[in-house]
């Protein structure tokens, strides 16, 4: 099935990236705020029972794709 | 003393690690292919070097953390062994949850150069047992990604176990956010954990240590490892 994770920081963790994207849309004239960048990433696991497909992108998750420091993560199975 | 230098594709502070350790220091010291399982025999200390390993995939540091020689790296760590990790090398201990924290981009979002001053907090380690506390010395940083992150309540108590080795200071060793090149939390230049063995830090003593190159601010860490040797 195919997975979406959509990793994004943390509210409160500082994201320069989101704070210069948000000035030079400034720069084009639109109103914009909060401009935050995250990272999305698209998978094919094999089995065709969502829940228990999402379970084990969750321990992707856990294992690898999220620094729980800094990132949270939202999982959508396809 | 042997020390052991994981090199992973990407690393380019490896022969730095190796020329202070090896040339310098006199170390017996040898490089370890990140797909190795085993660190040599009577390792003593780990150089975890800095670089862009793996291209800095995913986030810097993340992927080397899954490496072969890491585990063992953990183990030597578990067993009392003494880790450094500079730059990347912190990147890389952090990811492997060896140490806490995460290095997100500089404040500035630009990668900086430059020689920076840092006070040592704790110099009952390993690594810092030849200097004084609240000495300053000036060492080089090199990095896009040092700013030192954590949640309030971890920051609050790696603070109060005494968890900060370094933090960026002014010449005169004065502390404050304008001495902080990239945004770190509480100007924290390099941690240590709770059993004092796994030190991580962005700037680069092993890039002043010879003084045919230049300055020579980073030698009180590895006089302090040398003194660490000799007593044990």
């Amino acid at each position: 099935m195919k997975v979406r994770v959509s990793v994004q920081l943390k509210p409160g963790i500082l994201d320069p990236q989101g704070k210069a994207v948000e000035q030079g849309l400034h720069g084009f004239g639109f109103e914009v705020e909060h401009v935050r960048i995250g990272r999305l990433i698209e998978m094919e696991v094999p089995g065709s029972d969502a829940t228990e497909v999402k379970t084990r992108a969750q321990a992707m998750c856990d294992k690898l794709l999220v620094n729980p420091v800094m990132e949270k993560a939202s999982i959508e199975v396809l | 003393m042997r020390v052991a230098v994981p090199v992973f594709p990407g690393s380019n502070c490896d022969h730095d690690a190796l020329h202070a350790c090896g040339t310098v220091m006199g170390w017996d010291t040898i490089p370890v292919w990140h797909q190795e399982t085993r660190l040599p025999g009577n390792t003593e200390l780990v150089f975890v070097p800095g670089g862009f390993s793996y291209g800095d995939y995913l986030r810097c540091g993340a992927i080397a953390a899954l490496a072969p020689i890491m585990a063992d790296v953990k183990r030597h760590a578990d067993q009392g062994g003494l880790v450094l990790g500079v730059c990347n090398g912190f990147q890389i201990l952090c990811e492997a949850q060896m140490l806490p924290g995460a290095l997100l981009r500089n404040e500035s979002l630009r990668f900086i150069h430059a020689d920076v001053h840092l006070r040592v907090e704790r110099a009952d380690l390993p690594f810092t047992r030849a200097m004084r506390a609240g000495e300053v010395f000036q060492v080089p940083i090199a990095h896009a990604e040092g700013n030192f992150t954590l949640d309030p309540g971890d920051l609050a108590d790696l603070e109060s176990r005494g968890g900060v080795a370094f933090r960026y200071c002014s010449p005169g060793g004065e502390i404050g956010e304008t001495h902080v090149p990239n945004g770190a939390m509480n100007g924290i230049a390099g941690i240590v954990n709770l059993r004092g063995n796994v030190l991580g830090m962005m700037p680069h003593p092993e890039r002043a240590v010879d003084p045919k190159l230049g300055p020579t601010g980073g030698l009180g860490v590895f006089r302090s490892l040398a003194e660490a040797f000799s007593r044990a």
